[in-house]
C-alpha cells in the first residue's frame, strides 16, 4: 500500500507538468490550429534560463521571472516569424515547422548554455515530507499548488475575460471572430505567448526534482503530446486529466513492470487511443445546428 | 456610401467575380439576387476583407479599403452578418453579443446589449444558451444582433432566409425594414428573390460573377428574364 501510495505521488508530480505541457499544446491548437512541438523547447528554455541567470548572479527569483519573460518572447517570436508567414500552409507543413523550430531552439540552447545536466534549490528544502508509510518531496507540492494556480488563473483568463472569450470564439470560427472584428493575429499571438510562459513556468518548477538539459523539452512535447491524444484534443479539461493520466501510468509502469520501460507508457498511449477511441477522453463532440 | 469597382476574385486559380460594380448609397436597401455560386457569397466577403481580391477597388465613405483588414473594417463602421450564421457555437448568447461590440471593447456594451434583447426579446431568456443550441430561426437572430453590436452603417447579410421557414424570413425581413428606418444601410444577398426584392430600393443580378442587370427593385421584379430565371414566373 505505501509503495502505491509512492507512486501515486511522484505519478501525479510528474503528471501536473505533463498537464501543464498539454494545456501549452491546447491553448494553441483552439487558436490557430497549430500543433506546436517546440512546446518542449519552452519548458526548456525556462528552466534553463533560469538555471544560468543563477549562475550569472541573479537572484533566482528575478531570474526565473526573467527567463519566462525571455520564453514569452521567444513564443511570440515564433508565431510571427514562422507561423504567420505559413498562415495558409497546412497543418503537416505546420507541424513540420513547429518541429524545426523545435530542433533550432535546442540548437542555439546547446550554444548559448551548454550540453550539462543542472538543477535548482527546491523552494521549500528537500526533507521528505512521510504520509501514510510513503515520502513525498516538498518540491512536489509546490509543483502542484503553482500547476493549480496557473490552470485556475487561465480558466478565469479564459471563461470570464472579454479577451478570453475571444480565444475561444477564434478557437470555435475563425471567420466569424474576423467578421466581428477581432484582430485574430494579436490574439493568436497572445496564445502563443501565454503559451509560452505556462511552458516556461512548468520547467522552473519541475526542475529541483528531475534536472533539466538543453534538449530536455522534447521528450516532454512527446508526453504532452500524449496526453492530449488521451485527453481529446482541443479539450482543456481533457488535457489535465490526461496529463495526471499520463503521469499515473508511467509511475505504475516504472514501479511494477521497469523503469527501462517508463518512457514507452507514453507512446502506447497514443497507439491505444488512436486506435480505441481516437478522439480522446473529452474529444468534441461538435454540436451545430445549420 | 459603398462603391465596388471592376472587383475580381477568386479560389485557387478559379475566378468567381470577373470585375464586378456595385453602388450602395446610405439609407438604401441594395439586394443581389442570383443563383447558388454566382458569386454573391464572395462579393460580401471580399467587402469585408475576409476574401483576397485580385483586382479592383472598394471604396467605403469616399475612402479605399482593399488594403484595410478584415477586423479594421468593422471599425470603419461595416458588419457582416454571414452566409449560415458563423456564431460562436459554444459561447452564450450574451458572451456572442458582447463580442459583436470588440471593435468598441473599451467602451461599454450594456446598453448595445439592451438594445438588441428589446429588438429580438427572446434572446433575452435564452441569454446564457450555447449559441449552437439555438434553433435555426433564433440563430439569425443571434447573427443580426451580433452584427448590430458593432453599430455598423452598413450591414451586409448574407442569405438571412436560409433554412428558415416563411413566416421566419417574413419576420426577419421585417427586421431589415425596421433597420433601414433607423437610418442604416443595408446590401442583402438573397437566393429568395421575390422577398428580397419586395423589401429592397435597388437591386443587381449576379450570374456566374458578373453582374447582368440592375435597377430599381420594382423594374428588376418587371424584368421578363429576371422573372425566368429567379421569380419563378
Amino acid at each position: 500500500m505505501a509503495e502505491f501510495l509512492q507512486f501515486v505521488f511522484s505519478g501525479i508530480t510528474v503528471g501536473a507538468i505533463y498537464a501543464l505541457v498539454a494545456i501549452g499544446f491546447t491553448l494553441i491548437y483552439n487558436a490557430s490550429d497549430v500543433v506546436n512541438f517546440a512546446q518542449g523547447e519552452f519548458v526548456m528554455l525556462g528552466a534553463m534560463g533560469t538555471v544560468f541567470l543563477g549562475h550569472a548572479g541573479v537572484p533566482l527569483l528575478l531570474a526565473g521571472v526573467v527567463a519566462v519573460l525571455i520564453t514569452t518572447v521567444v513564443g511570440l517570436a515564433l508565431y510571427r516569424w514562422a507561423i504567420v508567414p505559413a498562415r495558409e500552409a497546412d497543418a503537416v507543413t505546420l507541424i513540420i515547422i513547429t518541429i524545426g523550430a523545435s530542433i533550432f531552439l535546442r540548437g542555439v540552447a546547446e550554444v548559448v548554455f551548454d550540453k550539462g545536466f543542472h538543477s535548482l534549490p527546491a523552494l521549500l528544502g528537500s526533507n521528505p515530507i512521510r504520509l501514510g508509510g510513503a515520502t513525498i518531496l516538498p518540491q512536489s507540492l509546490v509543483v502542484l499548488a503553482g500547476a493549480f494556480f496557473i490552470m485556475v488563473l487561465l480558466w478565469a483568463f479564459i471563461d470570464r475575460t472579454l479577451f478570453g472569450k475571444a480565444v475561444r470564439a477564434i478557437a470555435a470560427n475563425r471567420v466569424a471572430a474576423r467578421l466581428v472584428g477581432i484582430n485574430t493575429r494579436i490574439v493568436v499571438g497572445a496564445s502563443f505567448a501565454l503559451s509560452a510562459a505556462i511552458g516556461a513556468i512548468a520547467g522552473i518548477l519541475i526542475t529541483p526534482i528531475t534536472l533539466t538539459s538543453y534538449n530536455g523539452g522534447t521528450l516532454l512535447a512527446l508526453k504532452g503530446f500524449a496526453a492530449i491524444m488521451l485527453g481529446g484534443i482541443g479539450s482543456a479539461v481533457g488535457a489535465v486529466v490526461g496529463g495526471i493520466l499520463l503521469g499515473l501510468l508511467e509511475a505504475f509502469a516504472a514501479g511494477y513492470v521497469s523503469a527501462s520501460y517508463k518512457d514507452a507508457v507514453g507512446f502506447l498511449v497514443i497507439l491505444a487511443v488512436l486506435f480505441v477511441m481516437p478522439r480522446g477522453l473529452f474529444g468534441k463532440a461538435t454540436v451545430e445546428r445549420v | 456610401m459603398l462603391s465596388v469597382d471592376n472587383l475580381k476574385s477568386g479560389y485557387g486559380r478559379i475566378e468567381a467575380l470577373h470585375g464586378v460594380s456595385i453602388e450602395v448609397a446610405a439609407g438604401e436597401i441594395v439586394t443581389l439576387v442570383g443563383a447558388n455560386g454566382a458569386g454573391k457569397t464572395t462579393l460580401l466577403r471580399a467587402i469585408s476583407g475576409v476574401q483576397t481580391i485580385s483586382a479592383g477597388r472598394i471604396s467605403f465613405e469616399g475612402r479605399s479599403i482593399e488594403s484595410i483588414p478584415a477586423h479594421a473594417r468593422v471599425a470603419l463602421g461595416i458588419a457582416q452578418v454571414p452566409e449560415g450564421r458563423q456564431l460562436f457555437a459554444p459561447l452564450s448568447v450574451e458572451d456572442n453579443l458582447k463580442l459583436g461590440a470588440w471593435n468598441r471593447r473599451r467602451g461599454h456594451s450594456g446598453n448595445d446589449i439592451h438594445r438588441v434583447y428589446e429588438l429580438f426579446p427572446m434572446l433575452r431568456e435564452l441569454r446564457r444558451t450555447a449559441a449552437g443550441a439555438l434553433s435555426g430561426g433564433q440563430q439569425q437572430l443571434l447573427a443580426i444582433g451580433r452584427a448590430l453590436m458593432a453599430r455598423p452603417r452598413l450591414l451586409l447579410l448574407d442569405e438571412p432566409s436560409m433554412g428558415l421557414a416563411p413566416i421566419l424570413v417574413d419576420q426577419i425581413l421585417n427586421v431589415v425594414l425596421d433597420l433601414k428606418h433607423n437610418g442604416l444601410t443595408v446590401l442583402l444577398v438573397e437566393q429568395n428573390a421575390r422577398a428580397a426584392l419586395a423589401i429592397a430600393d435597388r437591386g443587381y443580378v449576379l450570374e456566374t460573377g458578373a453582374i447582368t442587370a440592375s435597377g430599381r427593385a420594382a423594374e428588376i421584379q418587371r424584368d421578363k428574364r429576371v422573372r425566368e430565371a429567379y421569380l419563378g414566373v
